[in-house]
């Protein structure tokens, strides 16, 4: 079953008839199987499924991280399957932010070292730069912590410095792929309502995967399903 | 990324494994530091036997003598006979002095004599020597010491003619010793005092030609040479040695007398030979060509010093490759070393591409950490290098002072070897570094994130 939106210049992401398939020995899994979704801009979309029903695969095809076997993954306008390998680091960079389960923190650096590795990537002047991650750890309620490494933090404290990082480009779309998953639910409501927060107070796009429907329901102002690669409802 | 910030990063990726990367820099460095030391040793050898030749007057040395119709110097085949024939006297001297990179015309000037000491006689051939051989190595490890002066009445006797004068010959420093000789003596000199023997007065033409007398004159023996500081120009071989201002003053009877009579080419006297210092090797062939020219036989160790430096060449280049083994088993260090770094960091690669890092981003990562290895190794190891040089050069100095003989620099790192080294290091690291740099590169970031 697919649920279609109409398309147009209000759409943040586009998906239409996408597929991600790999083969692993003579069996082919169909990992994303003809989707077709269209998620507009500012809205809180949260991405509903069991485990291996393929939402990460399709959060990371809309990610530019992946790419599909067939359909088109439109974002600002552009197929993210016809851009080169450059293009699409550069989309990763400017337009899509990600926050990841495992908060993905380098160990080794500092807050304020992990939150500037996505502006030295993207050439922003020294000058600017330490301004831009101040900001983005005050937005996250970070900024006392900055000369931090990950491992003197709560889970919480990561999620959020990892959200932090993410947003330090302001990009378009943030990608959350179950960040409430390593957390307890208290905390996990917690980085919640911060997507949620930047979502409302910087018209940012959500995309949410998770396989907590309470939560998703709570949160994000819409809901798709997926189940084995195919999206069930919308 | 911008250059500051990927060698900031590389930086920091290379201290977080701190001790890995540390012994594969150390790797680098000892590879880099063998090449260079083989390398330092060729340098320094090339260097001293160059020096030692130089100071010879080998290298920068063309020897003249007058066209003898005869077999030429050194029996080579090529030799072209000078075009005409010219007396080898004061004028020709004068004129090859003033030659373009000429520093020095002297001639050679030996001539038979009969020593006597405490009684006995020792028949032998006395060599003029000219003051620049002071400072040219030839006198290096005497015994006693040079002239005092250039028109000194003193004498350097060869070790071999010393040990028949006396036993131990460090007890003749100091002593006087009669020189009888053959003079030449103008003629008209010598007629009136009706000398033993002339020659070369033409019946009923005008007197040409000089007369022989014997004369004896005192030298006192101030050193003792063990080496043969006439070197490879020498005829005749002298065994004993006064200044050249001495010698010439003496008058003695030349070989080239006779012929001179023969030519009848005046009463001024000729030289059996003349030595040309040039003031560069490099100019040794046109001052040579100039010369024959002029009407001279000519002969120089050109040939010579050509043949040392191929030798040299090769004998760098067997060095190096004994030196390269090192490198090359160092350069493996640097690609086991990135792969482990791949391995390890492979979640990282994950995160920085999720971030937006390209494959050049994540490539150009990676070849400034083998950059960076390489850059540390190629310095530490240029002087480790040099350290082991100068440890050579000061075993060596140990060995040869023991044995009395003057200290010599074995090694030495010139500036493009230190320079080349870093260099070196630096491109080989990054040659190592190609294969783990595309691959991680090339590294799919959703499997890279998906990696415990």
């Amino acid at each position: 079953m697919e649920a279609t939106l109409q398309a147009g210049d209000g759409f943040a992401i586009q998906a239409e008839c996408v597929s991600r398939h790999f083969q692993m020995g003579g069996t082919l899994i169909r990992a994303v199987d003809e989707v077709t979704l269209s998620i507009r801009k500012g809205e809180f979309v949260g991405l509903l499924g069991s485990s291996g029903s393929g939402k990460s695969t399709l959060l990371n095809l809309m990610a530019g991280l992946d790419r599909p076997t067939s359909g088109t993954m439109t974002a600002g306008g552009r197929n993210l399957a016809e851009l080169s390998s450059r293009e699409l680091a550069r989309y990763r960079n400017q337009t899509a932010g990600m926050v990841f389960q495992a908060f993905n923190l380098l160990p080794r650096m500092t807050l304020e070292e992990n939150v500037e590795l996505p502006l030295r990537l993207a050439e922003v002047d020294r000058g600017e730069r330490a301004g831009r991650v101040r900001e983005a750890l005050e937005r996250v309620h970070l900024e006392n912590r900055s000369g931090h490494r990950p491992g003197e933090l709560s889970g919480g404290e990561q999620q959020r410095a990892a959200i932090a990082r993410a947003l330090v480009n302001r990009p378009a779309i943030l990608f959350a792929d179950e960040p409430t998953g390593n957390l307890d639910s208290a905390t996990g409501e917690e980085i919640l309502n911060l997507l949620r927060e930047i979502n409302q107070t910087l018209a940012a796009t959500i995309v949410l995967v998770t396989h907590e429907r309470p939560l998703a329901e709570r949160f994000a102002g819409r809901t798709a399903f997926l189940r084995d690669g195919k999206l069930a409802a919308a | 990324m911008k250059v500051r910030d990927l060698a900031e990063l590389a930086a920091r990726n290379l201290r977080e494994a701190l001790l890995r990367n540390s012994l594969t820099t150390l790797g680098i460095a000892v590879g880099i530091a063998s090449l260079v030391a083989m390398l330092s040793l060729g340098v320094g050898l090339q260097r001293l036997a160059t020096e030692r030749l130089e100071q010879s007057g080998l290298f920068n040395a063309v020897f003249v003598r007058p066209d003898s119709g005869l077999r030429r110097f050194g029996g080579r085949p090529d030799s072209t006979p000078p075009a005409k024939t010219a007396p080898l006297d004061l004028k020709a001297r004068q004129a090859i002095a003033h030659l373009a990179d000429v520093q020095e015309v002297y001639p050679q000037v030996r001539f038979l004599t009969e020593i006597r000491y405490e009684g006995n006689s020792y028949p032998t051939a006395i060599a003029g020597i000219p003051e620049s051989d002071r400072s040219g190595g030839a006198f290096d490890g005497m015994q006693g010491r040079f002239f005092s002066s250039p028109t000194a009445d003193e004498a350097i006797l060869q070790i071999g003619f010393a040990q028949r004068l006396a036993p131990q010959p460090e007890t003749l420093i100091g002593r006087q010793i009669i020189v009888r000789y053959a003079k030449r003596q103008p003629l008209a000199a010598a007629e009136s005092k009706k000398g033993p023997a002339n020659a070369g007065s033409s019946p009923g033409g005008p007197a040409e030609g000089f007369s022989i007398v014997l004369q004896e004159t005192r030298l006192q023996i101030v050193g003792i040479v063990k080496t043969d500081p006439e070197g490879f120009g020498g005829f005749g071989r002298g065994q004993l040695f006064v200044p050249l201002g001495v010698a010439e003053a003496l008058h003695a009877t030349q070989s080239t007398d006779l012929r001179q009579v023969l030519r009848g080419s005046g009463p001024e006297p000729t030289y059996a030979a003349l030595t040309v210092r040039v003031t560069r090797p490099t100019q040794v062939a046109a001052v040579e060509a100039t010369i024959k020219k002029m009407g001279f036989e000519t002969f120089s160790l050109l040939d010579t010093t050509r043949n040392l430096r191929l030798f040299f060449t090769v004998f760098d280049l067997l060095l190096g490759i004994f030196g390269g083994l090192a490198l090359v088993v160092a350069t493996l260090g640097i690609v086991n070393t990135l792969v482990m770094a791949i391995l390890e960091r492979r979640r990282e690669i994950g995160v920085l591409k999720a971030l937006g890092a390209a494959d050049g981003d994540v490539r150009q990562l990676f070849f400034s950490e083998a950059a960076v290895m390489g850059l540390l190794g190629g310095i530490f190891g240029t002087g480790l290098g040099w350290a082991i040089g100068r440890a050579l050069t000061f075993g060596t100095d140990l060995y040869l002072r023991r044995r009395n003989l003057p200290a010599v620099d074995i090694s030495f790192v010139p500036w493009w070897l230190a320079l080349g080294a870093v260099v070196f290091a630096v491109a080989v690291s990054l040659l190592a570094g190609i294969y783990p740099a595309s691959r991680a590169a090339r590294l799919d970031p959703v499997e890279a994130l998906r990696y415990e």
